[in-house]
């Protein structure tokens, strides 16, 4: 490779930096390698190991992998719970909805665009407190307005957080996060050259050939970033908590409830810096397939 | 420019003046904070009040009398126990929180062994064993706020525990001697909510607490009171092990299964949600409960006239019965009934800045004055014996009752910490239908195995 000769030398370059290296250090390695350090620890905040605590070396990530890895509670269960979160709210729900929303209003124009994207944009910036108010308002089963919708056609009600918690925190996700996938693919719709399509109406191809064979090759790249941004953030996301506590009986305790009880309920700080230690495993792995997917479009253009 | 530049010196002089006489005044207002479980309008209302319309003002008043201004600032608190607990925890951890603080007497070994909280005497100096109060009240009681021979807070008061049950629903069902009535055994419990299950299709017959959302009430009115009447406790006090399996416990589980799951007596549903026990009150109070196993401050604060679920004709309308153990005679020490005692009170932050005079506001609250005036707002068995309860006939006879024969959970930072938790965690279990007891109590048993280690164990043979 050619020695880069840029406008700055090497040496101004590295002092640009360093304010920015020295932040990343005392914000993001050295809390980093300090958790690592409890997590080997069995230190707690209350009781005898608040202030005498000892080196247990592997043992609390041995713990976490115990069995009954899968029941309630655990540490299984809990990953598995949050793949079905993902699963559900991050890459059908929210990723198919914004596609079909940006889909749907694809070149168009008027009041019923204008309140759909108002509204979508609302349920996503509207602070999760208060969202999720809304929601428990919405889904209670003896107050709630979504049943009284139902007994109005006759339905028995249904309380929904008690007995389709996953479901109910799926669609209250898909709900609230679906306006990024939206806007994004919205701009990325907007790239697509109106020829392509005019000249496929001319020979007469379906809605679903034209989405297939001239929409979805253009957009592939965007729809991989929305895909790995929002699988992480869906993967971090505590907000569940505000509906169900990561209840009932911990069917909805999703990693970051399941760590918040061990760190901050039950505070068992070395256990929890354990489980965070994984769960920032978990984040290097997905952010890095995501690097390494944008660096390879990035070679191919 | 020029011109404006002369008064400057002026100003600056001026400036000086008005801060250094504000700093001074601010140096004289004393300021001192507390905080409870307390609400206006919800749990405790009746505390708030006292604390309002007695405590603050009478104190603020004696100490300006004394030449000294002192602001008590209150802090009401309407979330759950549980979470109340936790901001402590992380409101002593960095060395803030409030300067009295109400306190859960069991909570106190897991925060001192942590060294979050001290003892009265660390805190103030050798004085604090001499206040007068320590004369009127039992040393039993002293120590529900103790730890390790040591006065970690001023307690409040003892309690029991007990069936509650509605007259009126009773009447409707048919149930004979519904003004007194009292079960002899669990069969005798279970044959009365059947009656009322028949009768009253709409009714929840009987609410025995379970699961993690109700936290300590779980374990103390649910779990402790129906594994007491098969004659064990959590901890065996003989060997200084905790029981982990045993008949006594599964008996236990199976009793909970067939209320809640086999024969539907008990709602289950009620049990797992987020806000279980505001619930089972609110749900009582509208007469959807029949039965409720609760401690007398759901006499005291929550079905009384002035409390957060009030049922005005309360003295008519709800009866009580002692807990009975599985057979007459089979229940702990051989006792017909069981029942089971905890103690609140108020401590002392030693992060205070102003220790002295927090000190001097807990012993007025705990006053012979303080306490005769608390009993006009909210009537309880108080911790002083030099304090009456007025014209209570209830309190009296059940505490007359109950008390001899109660029972108090074992003293360890490990009981709060994880064994009880763990309790709570194995009933939900069991009511929501996702372990057989069988399973249940294996799961428990490894996870109390886990924290206090295989030697503090152990299991009862015959289950």
């Amino acid at each position: 490779m050619r020695q880069h000769q840029g406008i700055i030398s090497r040496r101004v370059a590295v002092a640009f930096l360093l304010p920015a290296l020295l932040f990343i250090l005392v914000f993001l390695v050295f809390p980093s390698l300090w958790i690592f350090y409890l997590s080997l620890t069995n230190r707690t905040l209350t009781g005898r190991t608040a202030t005498h605590p000892e080196f247990v070396g592997l043992g609390n990530y041995l713990r976490l992998l115990r069995p009954p890895l899968f029941a309630s509670g655990q540490f299984g269960r809990s990953l598995e719970l949050t793949l079905q979160f993902v699963l559900g709210s991050a890459l059908l729900g929210q990723a198919a909805l914004g596609l079909l929303l940006a889909w749907v209003f694809y070149q168009r124009k008027g009041f019923l665009k204008d309140l759909v994207y108002t509204l979508a944009i609302l349920a996503w910036i509207i602070p999760s407190v208060v969202v999720a108010f809304l929601w428990v308002a919405f889904l209670d089963r003896d107050f709630g307005s979504l049943n009284a919708l139902l007994s109005n056609l006759g339905l028995k009600p249904i309380d929904w957080l008690l007995d389709a918690p996953m479901v109910s925190i799926i669609l209250f996700n898909t709900w609230r996060g679906a306006a990024f996938s939206m806007m994004l693919f919205s701009s990325a719709l907007s790239i697509v050259p109106p020829s392509y399509l005019e000249t496929a109406d001319v020979v007469g191809a379906s809605t679903w050939s034209k989405f297939k064979d001239i929409i979805f090759p253009l957009i592939r790249g965007h729809l991989l970033t929305d895909l790995i941004l929002i699988s992480l953030w869906t993967f971090n996301l505590f907000t569940p908590f505000l509906l169900t506590g990561g209840g009932p009986a911990f069917r909805t305790e999703i990693l970051a409830i399941y760590t918040y009880r061990h760190a901050f309920r039950d505070f068992r700080f070395g256990f929890g810096a354990a489980i965070s230690v994984v769960v920032m495993l978990i984040n290097l792995i997905l952010s890095s397939i995501y690097l390494m997917a944008l660096r390879r479009r990035e070679a191919r253009v | 420019m020029k011109n404006m530049l002369r008064y400057l010196p002026g100003l600056a002089l001026l400036t000086l003046v008005v801060g250094l006489s504000a700093q001074t005044w601010a140096q004289q207002v004393e300021v001192i904070t507390y905080t409870c479980r307390c609400v206006t309008g919800g749990v405790n209302q009746q505390t708030v009040q006292w604390l309002n319309e007695f405590v603050i003002p009478t104190f603020e008043e004696r100490m300006a009398a004394a030449g000294r201004n002192v602001d008590v600032q209150f802090t009401e608190f309407g979330g759950s126990d549980e979470a109340l607990k936790q901001q402590y925890a992380l409101d002593l951890s960095v060395g803030r929180g409030f300067d009295v603080i109400a306190f859960d007497g069991f909570w106190v070994p897991e925060f001192a062994e942590a060294g979050l909280i001290k003892a009265l005497d660390e805190i103030i100096g050798p004085e604090a064993n001499e206040w007068e109060g320590w004369d009127h009240i039992a040393p039993s009681i002293q120590n529900l706020m103790g730890f390790g021979g040591k006065r970690y807070g001023i307690p409040v008061g003892t309690d029991v525990r007990m069936i509650f049950y509605n007259r009126e629903l009773f009447v409707q069902a048919g149930i004979p001697q519904w003004w007194a009535w009292q079960p002899h055994s669990w069969e005798e419990l279970l044959a009365t909510a059947r009656q009322i299950k028949a009768a009253l299709p709409d009714v929840i017959p009987l609410q025995i607490n379970a699961g993690t959302s109700m936290g300590e009430a779980t374990t103390l009115q649910g779990y402790y009171l129906v594994l007491l009447g098969t004659g064990e406790q959590p901890y065996d006090f003989a060997t200084n092990k905790w029981v982990v399996r045993s008949p006594g416990i599964l008996r236990t589980l199976q009793f909970y299964k067939q209320i809640y799951i086999d024969e539907g007596l008990g709602d289950a549903r009620t049990q797992l949600l987020s806000d279980a026990r505001a619930r089972t009150f609110q749900l009582f109070s509208e007469g959807k409960i029949a039965m409720l196993v609760e401690g007398d401050f759901f006499w005291r604060a929550v079905v009384s006239p002035t409390g957060s679920n009030a049922i005005p004709n309360r003295d008519t309308v709800v009866g009580w019965a002692a807990m009975p153990a599985t057979a007459p005679g089979s229940g702990i020490r051989g006792q017909d009934f069981v029942t089971a005692s905890g103690g609140t009170g108020n401590i002392l932050n030693p992060n205070s800045a102003n220790p002295q005079l927090a000190w001097e506001l807990l012993t007025f609250m705990n006053s012979q004055e303080g306490l005769n005036a608390a009993q006009q707002y909210q009537a309880r068995i108080r911790a002083r014996d030099d304090v009456p309860v007025p014209n209570e006939a209830f309190l009296t006879v059940t505490a007359r009752a109950l008390l001899p024969f109660t029972t108090t959970r074992p003293g360890f930072p490990v009981y709060s910490q994880t064994v009880s938790p763990q309790i709570q965690l194995m009933t939900e279990r069991v009511v929501s239908g996702e372990f057989s007891p069988r399973e249940a109590m294996e799961a428990y048993a490894l996870a109390v195995i886990d924290a206090v280690g295989i030697d503090d164990t152990e299991e009862l043979p015959g289950f």
